[in-house]
């Protein structure tokens, strides 16, 4: 048991050992040790440019990094099927149903088996009837779905969400919510950022708080929102109002 | 008028369906959908080659490329002539003065633009698409069909520019196919020579069958123009 994972979490499903990103000559995001679990809802907070992005970006294997290595939870398993959904989503110039045999195709998936389970999925999101419409003429909320189906349709073993609610009204961010934790109830690891501290409370399982570039803490939810063990997130979690501010403390950690 | 005013011999050349005419129209189409159907091949993959991959000296190709659009058509056709006159590097297969050779000549004309409107397009896809894609665990090579396809109607803009261009330029198919009847001689040939000759009828007709085929092509061109903007694809 010499890779005794760091906080408790059992079942690691994503490492970051040492990680440390340098970016335009500055170091973006201090030395990190984090473990992501299995299973889980894991969702980062902090203010504004606290690196949040940053981080998923890194665990997502889209940014590479500076110091450290990312690793597969466990020791030698592989890397779980991923996927990630953007704030403002990016959608292919082709067809709703094409924009997710796309992603099928992109996993491997064979091609008689694509169709099928782009229209499933499509179906589970409510989008049955606009298959074929041009996938950019769709609304916002809708846009944020097909990515939510197209995320779906490779079942991932671990998904990322990147503020996927900030541009969307009441009703669409119950249907991303509602999603979030589908994808869970599937079992799939869930990391997501949110500004929406309402929507942090119904859905972590798990906190991981940062600040200017810093893991502060990762805590279980409960645990968190009743007495976090930083002073940067206390501030943070009493400045409900004052969100856009950066908490003061940063630096003490 | 009378029936012998060249516009009106011009009409009535079309009309009749005039064989020398429709063989010369023929040619022309054959060798300038030719030339960009290769420069397409070559010239989409490798614009899209050049917009994802970084590599020493990627600033020049691109420079040098921009600039070869503007390639002038008489010095295509001298760089041609040289290369397959007898004396030439390519000179035993026996091409100058065939339409293969007009084809080569205006490939050469057509592939900068291709390559250099497609490395455009695609920077611009790939820099919007770059993060979805590599999430969804695409590679760079693995991009290439994907972002050919998104820029589908951008490509098919650049692709009839480069045949605007082919249809309607003289100095190099002059050059490298020498205007010969039945053999070479293409819409832009004839007019350039028959109109010295004083055939002005058949020049006429040439030169409104052209005038009609670049008004579509630039028709065309913009309207998938608008398309791209209302997304509507
Ligand atoms: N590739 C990069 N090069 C240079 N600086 C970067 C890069 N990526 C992010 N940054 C900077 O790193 C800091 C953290 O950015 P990040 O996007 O992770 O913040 P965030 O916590 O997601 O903020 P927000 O809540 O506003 O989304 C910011 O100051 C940002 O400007
Ligand atoms: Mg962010």
């Amino acid at each position: 048991m010499s890779q005794m994972p760091p906080n408790g979490v059992k079942n690691p499903l994503l490492e970051l050992q040492d990680v440390m990103f340098v970016g335009s000559g500055k170091e973006l995001l201090a030395r990190t040790n984090l473990t992501l679990g299995s299973g889980g809802r894991t969702v980062i907070m902090g203010p504004n440019g606290a690196g949040k992005s940053l981080l998923m970006r890194l665990a997502h294997g889209l940014l590479q990094p500076s110091q450290g290595r990312i690793v597969a939870g466990g020791n030698g398993s592989a890397f779980p099927r991923q996927a990630m959904v953007f704030q403002r989503p990016v959608l292919l110039r082709r067809s709703t149903i094409a924009n997710v045999t796309h992603a099928l195709a992109l996993n491997g998936v064979p091609r008689r088996l694509r169709r099928p389970l782009a229209e499933q999925s499509l179906e589970r999101f409510g989008l049955a009837n606009h298959s074929h419409r041009p996938a950019r003429t769709l609304s916002g909320g809708e846009q944020q779905r097909l990515a939510l189906a197209r995320a779906w349709a490779i079942e991932p073993g671990i998904l990322f969400l990147d503020e996927p609610s900030a541009a969307l009204d009441p009703a669409a961010t119950k249907a991303v919510e509602d999603a979030v934790n589908a994808f869970h109830a599937n079992g799939t690891k869930i990391v997501m950022t949110t500004h929406d501290l309402g929507q942090a409370r119904r859905l972590a399982d798990d906190v991981v708080f940062m600040c200017c570039g810093r893991v502060m803490e990762h805590t279980a939810a409960a645990r968190f929102f009743e007495a976090p063990a930083t002073a940067a997130a206390a501030t943070f979690l009493r400045g409900e109002l004052v969100l856009d501010v950066p908490a003061p403390g940063c630096s003490t950690q | 008028m009378n029936s012998h005013d060249p516009f009106t011999l011009a009409l009535s050349l079309i009309l009749s369906g005039d064989p020398g005419l429709f063989g010369i129209i023929q040619l022309s189409l054959q060798v300038s959908l030719s030339a960009v159907f290769v420069a397409s091949l070559i010239g989409l993959p490798l614009g899209a080659a050049i917009a994802l991959f970084r590599f020493p000296g990627r600033g020049l190709v691109i420079t040098l490329l921009n600039a070869l659009m503007g390639l002038p058509p008489v010095v295509a056709g001298l760089l041609v002539y040289l290369s397959l006159s007898r004396a030439g590097p390519l000179g035993q297969f026996g091409l100058l003065f065939t339409p293969t050779a007009m084809v080569i000549a205006q490939t050469l004309l057509v592939l900068p633009i291709i390559a250099a409107l497609t490395r455009q397009a695609i920077e611009d896809l790939w820099e919007e698409y770059r993060e979805q894609l590599q999430s969804m665990g695409s590679g760079r090579v693995r991009a290439i069909p994907t972002l050919l396809w998104d820029a589908r109607i951008t490509l098919t803009t650049a692709v009839l520019a480069g045949f605007g261009r082919a249809s309607a330029e003289v100095g190099a198919v002059l050059i490298v196919g020498g205007n010969i009847e039945g053999v070479t001689r293409v819409m832009t040939t004839a007019i350039a020579l028959e109109t010295s000759k004083g055939d002005l009828a058949l020049a006429l007709a040439l030169g409104l069958v052209l005038l009609t085929l670049v008004a579509a092509v630039n028709a065309t061109a913009y309207l998938l123009g608008q398309m791209s903007r209302s997304r509507m694809q």
